[in-house]
């Protein structure tokens, strides 16, 4: 009896590790090796486990420089209020011993959704308290506020102060909610003066140059959309036809013979052109399973995947470039609400057509308001910015939806004021109602960081004056 | 066995050719921290004659100066935030040593001196005018050398604009007097 327990036993162990032996070396599906849930920013790219996970057994150091890999040139951008550096300084030796934010994931474990607040963060909301704890002594207007009040919105971001900066707060102190004749960087303008640059002619459906032989793959009808779509599109406007996206291989004068015709383009033919584009891709959660950076690709986002609000309809659709921008027409305009709305069906979505900022953009497109007048999704989520390259200042499409995203001070300055005024700004985005209604009304709301900084000024330009 | 008894006092007599040696030393870290502080010390020199005089309001006006530098057009640091910004750049490049621009009267707080020895050396660079402050200690249980040489304002726009900051703590700093100090700190081996 108790040799036929030793065999069973075993054998069983056997198979248990070559099971799970299975699993680490040569599976490719490590899903069982998950020890949680992933985070809302990282269950994109769990089963990439190589790209934070940089070797078996990854020290704390390793996982750092995964981290920074990633986020580090955004947090330099936002001027990171808290950098490495200061903590590794052995001067605040006692503070890392108390919250060692040398480390990302002292703040922010992996694996752990149960715990994970907003931000991504993992331990409690209050954690100023461990550094800050004297501040009412600085800021008498700080007495009694709670620690897990420092990050409520238009207050303090661990990381990104950037539109909270006392001076900054100051400078803007007076400007009026709406700011009059304000207009959001013009795509079109920027974009036609880059077209007039490129050498290449401009395209029409005569000039498509679809191989022989390959038209008879597809449905006539089928082919003659995606010519008129392509036809009068800002590809063919810049001289871009079939070949340069439909074919792999093959030089210039000899793709009717030797190139491979490719049905489907992917995003990685679409960043042979747009580079900036395909990189705030990738860096999004839209692209990030798809990032030529991850260690391990994987197959694109789909909304199923995610836990937010998403249509039935859209389920199973993925998320490449043309999910967003369709294929052919790549009507930006299409692109900039529909495109979104294809999919995302949470309440602030669906609000977005009863909103003002809806009904400015309809006037932009009906040609009654100037272009940048209209406030689409793409203008706040995906909003445009000035890029300097090679002396040229360029207008482009930040395509890292999560560039301006959360915190939602971080879209202050590069969205929100071009047409309101910091005040209104910092009021509307702590209003979670008024988020919630798509920004339809005013804010029910006030925060104080505006009346604070506009006292203390004032109390200094009074001590001034007696001097 | 004669190879085997003769191989034992050879043996010995090696090991003990290393017994009374000196342990091989590496630069003294007073040395080390004073050459820091020279070079440091030197950049900062030049970057204010070279570049911030030269092309700021007091020359070419080509450049401003700014402690907001970031927020104004043709911005760029001051003399001291141009220091800091070096010590965070080190910081993120090595902890073979680190080293900070403190005070005891901080316009940010955070510069304020937060060690015993900060807080001790930094007294005594104003107490003591041409004296530099040297002192070991251990912090998160690694032992560092620490010097602290003074900061003294060079020029009347340090003096002005901190007398003048809403944040200053400190109003009535004159010319060629001592400001704050530089901390710089090296690990010893333990």
């Amino acid at each position: 009896m108790k040799k036929i327990f030793w065999i069973v036993w075993l054998f069983l162990t056997l198979c248990l590790l070559l099971f799970w032996g299975y699993k680490v070396i040569v599976s490719k599906d490590k899903s069982q090796l998950l020890i949680g849930e992933g985070s809302h920013g990282h269950y994109q790219i769990e089963m990439s486990c190589e790209s934070c996970h940089t070797s078996s057994f990854s020290s704390k150091e390793d996982l750092q420089l995964a981290c920074v890999n990633c986020h580090g040139d955004e947090l330099k951008l936002v001027d990171d209020t808290h950098p490495r550096s200061k903590f590794t300084d052995p001067r605040n030796a006692d503070r890392t011993a108390v919250l060692d934010a040398r480390f990302c994931v002292t703040c922010h474990t992996e694996h752990q959704k149960e715990y994970t607040l907003d931000m991504g963060l993992t331990i409690p909301g209050d954690f100023c308290f461990h550094c800050h704890q004297d501040i009412a002594e600085e800021r008498p207007s700080h007495k009694n506020l709670e620690y897990d009040t420092c990050a409520s919105a238009g207050c303090h971001n661990f990381h990104d102060n950037t539109a909270l900066y006392e001076d900054f707060l100051l400078k803007h102190a007076n400007e009026p909610a709406q700011k009059p004749g304000a207009l959001l960087f013009d795509l079109v303008a920027a974009k036609v003066e880059l077209m007039a640059s490129n050498k290449k002619a401009s395209l029409t459906a005569k000039n498509q140059n679809m191989p022989n032989g390959v038209d008879a793959l597809y449905d006539k009808a089928l082919v003659e959309r995606a010519t008129h779509e392509w036809d009068g599109s800002a590809h063919a406007n810049a001289g871009v036809n079939c070949l340069d996206c439909h074919s792999e291989g093959g030089e210039e004068g000899e793709r009717d013979t030797q190139i491979k015709w490719v049905a489907k383009p992917d995003h990685l033919i679409c960043a042979n052109c747009h580079v900036n584009q395909a990189e705030g891709f990738y860096a999004g959660k839209h692209g990030m399973r798809v990032s030529p950076y991850l260690e391990v690709q994987q197959t694109p986002l789909k909304p199923k995947m995610s836990t937010l609000a998403f249509k039935d309809s859209s389920l199973q659709l993925e998320h490449g470039c043309n999910a967003c921008h369709g294929a052919h027409a790549y009507d930006i305009n299409e692109a900039a609400v529909d495109g979104c709305l294809v999919c995302h069906d949470d309440e602030h979505s669906r609000n977005y057509k009863s909103s003002t900022h809806y009904s400015l953009w309809q006037q932009e497109l009906k040609g009654e308001l100037e272009s940048g007048q209209g406030v689409s999704c793409a203008s706040c989520h995906m909003p445009r910015k000035k890029i300097i390259e090679n002396g040229k200042t360029l207008v482009q499409v930040e395509h890292n939806q999560n560039a301006y995203y959360q915190p939602n001070e971080k879209m202050v300055r590069p969205v929100c004021m071009h047409c309101h005024g910091l005040g209104f700004v910092l009021d509307s985005l702590a209003d979670k109602v008024l988020i919630e209604k798509n920004f339809h009304g005013s804010p029910g709301l006030h925060v104080p960081s505006i009346d604070w900084a506009l006292f203390r000024e004032n109390i200094q330009g009074e001590t001034n004056e007696n001097n | 066995m004669k190879i085997t008894k003769l191989s034992i006092p050879v043996l010995l007599s090696f090991m003990m050719l290393g017994c009374g040696e000196k342990e091989q030393l590496g630069i003294d870290p007073q040395v080390y921290t004073d050459s820091l502080f020279a070079v440091m010390n030197a950049d900062r020199a030049n970057y204010t004659k070279l570049v911030v005089k030269r092309l700021g309001p007091e020359g070419s006006g080509a450049i401003n100066p700014n402690e907001h530098w970031k927020e104004v057009e043709n911005g760029v640091p001051l003399p001291a935030q141009m220091f800091r910004a070096g010590a965070e750049k080190v910081g993120e490049t090595t902890d073979t040593f680190s080293y900070s621009l403190q005070s005891l009267w901080p316009i940010n707080k955070q510069n304020a001196p937060r060690t015993e020895k900060e807080v001790e050396g930094l007294q005594f660079i104003v107490d003591n005018p041409g004296q530099n402050f040297y002192a070991t200690e251990k912090l998160g249980g690694k032992n560092y050398f620490t010097a602290v040489y003074a900061d003294i304002a060079v020029s009347i726009a340090c003096v002005a604009c901190h007398n003048a900051h809403k944040d200053s703590p400190r109003t009535d700093f004159e010319l060629d007097e001592v400001m704050g100090g530089v901390v710089i700190r090296v690990p010893l081996k333990n």
